[in-house]
């Protein structure tokens, strides 16, 4: 079975985020990058995947800050090969970071065909687009998103896969492969792998690079982000402030006022 | 037996269980005797598939896969007890316990989520709660005594205060911060602090199972202290006074060490005079595993208290060499979900309800974990409205009238 | 014909969502700002008679296609695709939610027009539509504006209010018809979450706790709360991927919506998935240790604080009250 999986970093939330000077972006001095959540999620299901049913993972990560130690943390995880799409400038939307990724997984050797395809269901970046639904209409293949669990079947070429709807419903669905997923979350948490091994990793296997081509969409951003704020906390919650008992105090009158207690 | 701080006379972190048997502590491990003290004293003992007397006999079947295909170390909270009663003088805790832990990590399955969490945050912020390094010294706005922080001052100073993670992150952690940042200022102690420069000494990387982690942080701590000039660094915590101690020591670490209490007992001279208001309590002291039994400092933190006038001391039934753990070394202060699920009974509550038992009101800790640890257990035992939990520095802050 | 907004009506499990009330009532505003028809778009099989519900558009574009029985993206989108290529509308709304999720990027690829996720709120500016987006889980938000149309508008629940969008008279009817081929992603079934656990969205009085809260042993805190005051507990994603919590638990975009009269968010950041479970209750109180947790968006009333503290002490402050 050979499994594909996307990964991209994000800004990392932990620290504080702040505008930069022009108002139209992050402030890069203190920004920290980390791997999106739900591709750390695809990368697992992909490793329980290869262990469940043998094969391969290769992983293909949109060149960032501190994308190298991701790469080499997943091959330290098991993937059995890892490559960089390098020339990402910063700034590179969702929409164009998928033309980007489907230029090099068709022109480097051996990246397509896979049976599956995995990424996760969407980060917190997307303001344009998600890279599943995009990769699988570049690669005219078929779709699913906020998928939690993967069963496949090599043999009949096909997959079957949960996903997630309101109020805990899941749906069972049926797809050919080779097919894109969008990984909400592995059927278990991400696996730890020691500094140790990551190291060991970082000293003998490498890490392959891959040139971007140039988006096939040319002639400018189609959505362009106009300002960005940080989100006024002004006329929304009254903050209370106080000992716990003060503050439990002052609620149990507003919930009396209310006519909750 | 441990009757002094230990002095190794090889360094440890060179013994892997490849080399294990070409070292001196290799060589005491087949004197055991298997006499069992080691398993009877371990508080998890009788939780263990393998507590450490049965661990030994397995390195020496070798059969020592099972054990770390086991989960019995998970219920090893580094506490030394087994250690400072082995009449062979075994280094348990030192070598062969943090060695299982490591090969432990690697072989099980799913290594609980909350433990997972601390070491990634450790790696990645500094810290095992995971909080932006940018926030560590965050609380020093709150003190009410000026903190030099050296990446801004950069002179040389006395004193590098290694405040430690939990005393700069939690609320409860901070009010300790703020206390000795006063008592220092009241001693005249010239001293600074690395601010959010700082990260974790990393203690609870090497004993808990990761030693590329803490490689990461003796180097970037390492780098760090050479940026400044310094003549000793003390610190709050006693794990972070451990790992300096025992394995930094052996990385270039050349500069005196000494905890907060030692230190203060050091200046009691200038300290008591100022200790004016009168604190009328009742306080039973826990030995914190590190700084007790490991270090033999048990007499100056009841000096600090008993220099508090109006204290009374009460001593728990287990107290010095014999006191009982609080649970949060080893990994532990990240496994309390994993031993509830277990059914273990919780050391924190073992714990508590002996120093209830000496009627006091108060329970003087003096490592930032024990400080949450206690006031769980009082809350889960509903002893809250009866005990609370001071740090010593708290307390001498408390009694403090400069 | 062309010019046109659109909103897309979402339908699932025989019942029409309502974010799609959500959308129209942001859609007729938008409309009603440009001086263009609301248009909205129903793709399903046999479902024509719920197209009398969304009387806010002006249109209903009735699409018919045993494909389209239950919303699948890949075959949604298509038909919208076709739909769109025919009648070229200005913009078309779509909600991010785990039903519809996919059908707005998708079309926006095969149309090779913008498409913007993530929005909360949508204004007109000199004769454009601006769009208010958070990103970074809530913790920034953007003015974005599309170059090309139809733009793409992939929006928040919780934009408008449901009521905005209902209206009493029956809209005009159009059936439209797509040509689709086989698809090839399925559903096979639909698998109930299980039984045997209390419906969260009946309670009401709820105490959520998320991440914040650090450990399992910490959920008995918000159980003695909320024992206290008659509810009954819950939580977000996080809580109930480590386990702590059954899934019946969860409130947000993969879970349940809910409409009670206290929700107390202990530990719980306040991430737009979650928010949109919760953000019609009628009293909000967030406790949490991040002054920026955009949970103090949208809550009534915020502690900047420790859980762990709070939540005893009010538990104490209550019993005392009614006991």
């Amino acid at each position: 079975m050979k499994i594909l999986v996307l990964l991209k970093m994000v800004p990392d939330v932990v620290e504080e985020l702040e505008v930069a000077p022009d108002g139209k972006g992050l402030d890069l001095e203190f920004l920290r990058m980390i791997l999106s959540e739900p591709d750390d999620h695809a990368l697992e299901e992909a490793l329980i995947l290869k262990e469940r049913y043998g094969g391969s993972v290769t992983v293909a990560a949109l060149d960032a800050p501190d994308v190298d130690d991701v790469l080499y943390t997943a091959l330290a995880k098991g993937a059995d090969r890892v490559v960089k799409v390098a020339d990402i400038e910063p700034g590179t939307t969702t929409r164009m970071a998928a033309a980007a990724l489907s230029g090099v997984l068709r022109e480097s050797t051996g990246l397509l065909p896979a049976d599956l395809i995995l990424t996760g269901s969407q980060a917190i970046d997307d303001l344009d687009g998600l890279i599943a639904p995009l990769l699988a209409h570049s690669l005219e293949l078929p779709y699913v998103g906020i998928v939690t669990q993967v069963r496949a079947d090599e043999a009949a070429k096909t997959a079957t896969v949960i996903k997630e709807y309101p109020g805990g419903v899941r749906g069972e669905f049926e797809t050919p492969l080779p097919v894109v997923l969008g990984i909400q979350s592995a059927e278990k948490p991400p696996r730890y792998v020691p500094v140790a091994k990551v190291r060991a990793a970082m000293k003998s296997q490498p890490i392959e690079t891959a040139g971007a081509l140039t988006a096939a969409d040319a002639g400018g951003p189609l959505a362009e982000l106009v300002a960005m704020n940080k989100p006024m906390v002004t006329g929304a919650a009254e903050m209370i402030e106080g000992s716990p008992e003060d503050i439990a105090g002052r609620l149990c009158g507003i919930f009396a006022e209310r006519g909750v207690l | 037996m441990l009757g002094t701080a230990p002095v190794e006379t090889e360094p440890t972190c060179q013994i892997t269980l490849g080399n294990l048997y070409d070292t001196p502590e290799g060589k005491r491990l087949l004197t055991c005797i298997q006499c069992g003290v080691c398993a009877g004293t371990c508080p998890y003992g009788d939780v263990m598939e393998y507590p450490p007397r049965k661990m030994i006999a397995m390195l020496r079947a070798s059969l020592l896969e099972k054990v770390f295909t086991s989960e019995s170390l998970l219920a090893c909270v580094a506490c030394y007890a087994c250690m400072a009663k082995c009449p062979r003088d075994i280094r348990l805790t030192e070598v062969l316990l943090p060695l299982m832990k490591e090969q432990t990590l690697v072989h099980l399955p799913d290594l609980p989520a909350e433990l997972k969490k601390a070491l990634e945050n450790t790696l990645r912020y500094g810290n095992p709660m995971g909080e932006s390094s940018r926030k560590r010294a965050a609380w020093v706005k709150t003190a009410d005594v000026p903190i030099r922080i050296l990446s801004d001052y950069r002179q040389p100073v006395d004193v590098l205060w290694f405040v430690e993670c939990y005393t700069s992150f939690y609320p409860r952690g901070q009010d300790n911060s703020r206390a000795t940042a006063k008592l220092f200022h009241a001693i005249g102690s010239d001293f600074a602090i690395l601010g959010n420069e700082e990260k974790c000494a990393g203690e609870c990387g090497r004993l808990t199972w990761e030693p590329g982690l803490f490689e990461t942080l003796t180097d970037y701590n390492m780098a760090v202290f050479q940026k400044y000039e310094f003549n000793r660094l003390v610190t709050s915590c006693p794990h972070a006074h451990n790992a300096f101690m025992n394995r930094y020591r052996k990385l270039g670490f050349w500069w005196e060490l000494e905890h907060t209490v030692p230190y203060l007992a050091r200046h009691l001279d200038r300290l008591k005079p100022m200790l004016k208001r009168k604190l009328n309590y009742t306080v039973t002291y826990h030995d914190p595993c590190c700084m007790g039994r490991y270090n033999d400092v048990y007499e100056e933190p009841r000096q600090l208290l008993m220099a508090i006038p109006g204290i009374k001391l009460a001593e728990m039934k287990h107290n010095r060499m014999n006191a009982v753990c609080c649970g949060g070394g080893g990994g532990g202060m990240w496994l309390d979900t994993y031993y509830k699920a277990k059914g273990y009974d919780r050391l924190s509550e073992r714990r508590i309800k002996e120093a209830i038992a000496t009627g006091a009101d108060v329970l003087a800790v003096c490592c930032p974990y024990e400080v949450s640890r206690f006031e769980d257990a009082l809350k889960v035992l509903g002893h809250d409205n009866r005990m609370i939990v001071r740090d010593v520095t708290e307390l001498l802050a408390e009694s403090l009238e400069v | 014909m062309a010019g046109n907004i659109w909103v897309v009506a979402e339908q699932w499990r025989g019942e029409i969502s309502e974010v799609s009330f959500e959308l129209l009532a942001l859609g007729r505003e938008v409309a009603d700002q440009l001086g263009v028809p609301l248009e909205a778009v129903l793709m399903a099989e046999g479902r024509k008679e719920s197209a009398g519900a969304l009387g806010k558009a002006d249109v209903v574009l009735y699409a018919d296609h045993s494909s389209l029985a239950e919303p699948i993206p890949d075959v949604c989108a298509e038909a919208l695709v076709q739909l769109a290529q025919e009648r070229r509308p200005r913009a078309i709304l779509v909600a991010l939610t785990n039903v519809s999720m996919g059908i707005g990027t998708l079309a926006a690829a095969k149309l090779s027009a913008p498409g913007i996720n993530f929005c909360t709120d949508l204004k007109v500016a000199d004769g454009r539509i601006e769009a208010q987006c958070v990103l970074y889980g809530g913790k920034m938000e953007a003015t974005v504006t599309a170059h090309g149309e139809p733009a793409i508008l992939g929006i928040w629940p919780g934009a408008r209010s449901p009521e905005k969008g209902r209206a009493t008279q029956a809209p005009a009817v159009e059936d439209v018809t797509v040509t689709l081929p086989e698809p090839r992603v399925r559903l096979k079934r639909y698998l109930e979450p299980e039984a045997g656990d209390i419906d969260i969205s009946q309670q009401d009085a709820l105490v959520a706790v998320g991440r914040g809260i650090q450990s399992k042993d910490n959920v008995a805190l918000a159980e003695e709360l909320a024992e206290t005051l008659g509810g009954a507990i819950c939580g977000s994603r996080p809580v109930i991927d480590q386990g702590w919590l059954p899934l019946s638990r969860q409130v947000g975009k993969s879970g349940l919506s809910v409409k009670p009269r206290l929700y107390v968010a202990a530990g719980v950041s306040g991430a737009p998935e979650h928010v949109e479970g919760m953000k019609n209750a009628s009293l909000i109180v967030a406790i949490n240790s991040d002054p920026q947790a955009p949970i103090f968006n949208v809550a009534h009333y915020g502690i900047v604080g420790d859980a762990m503290d709070v939540l005893p002490a009010l538990t104490e402050a209550v019993r005392a009250r009614k006991g």
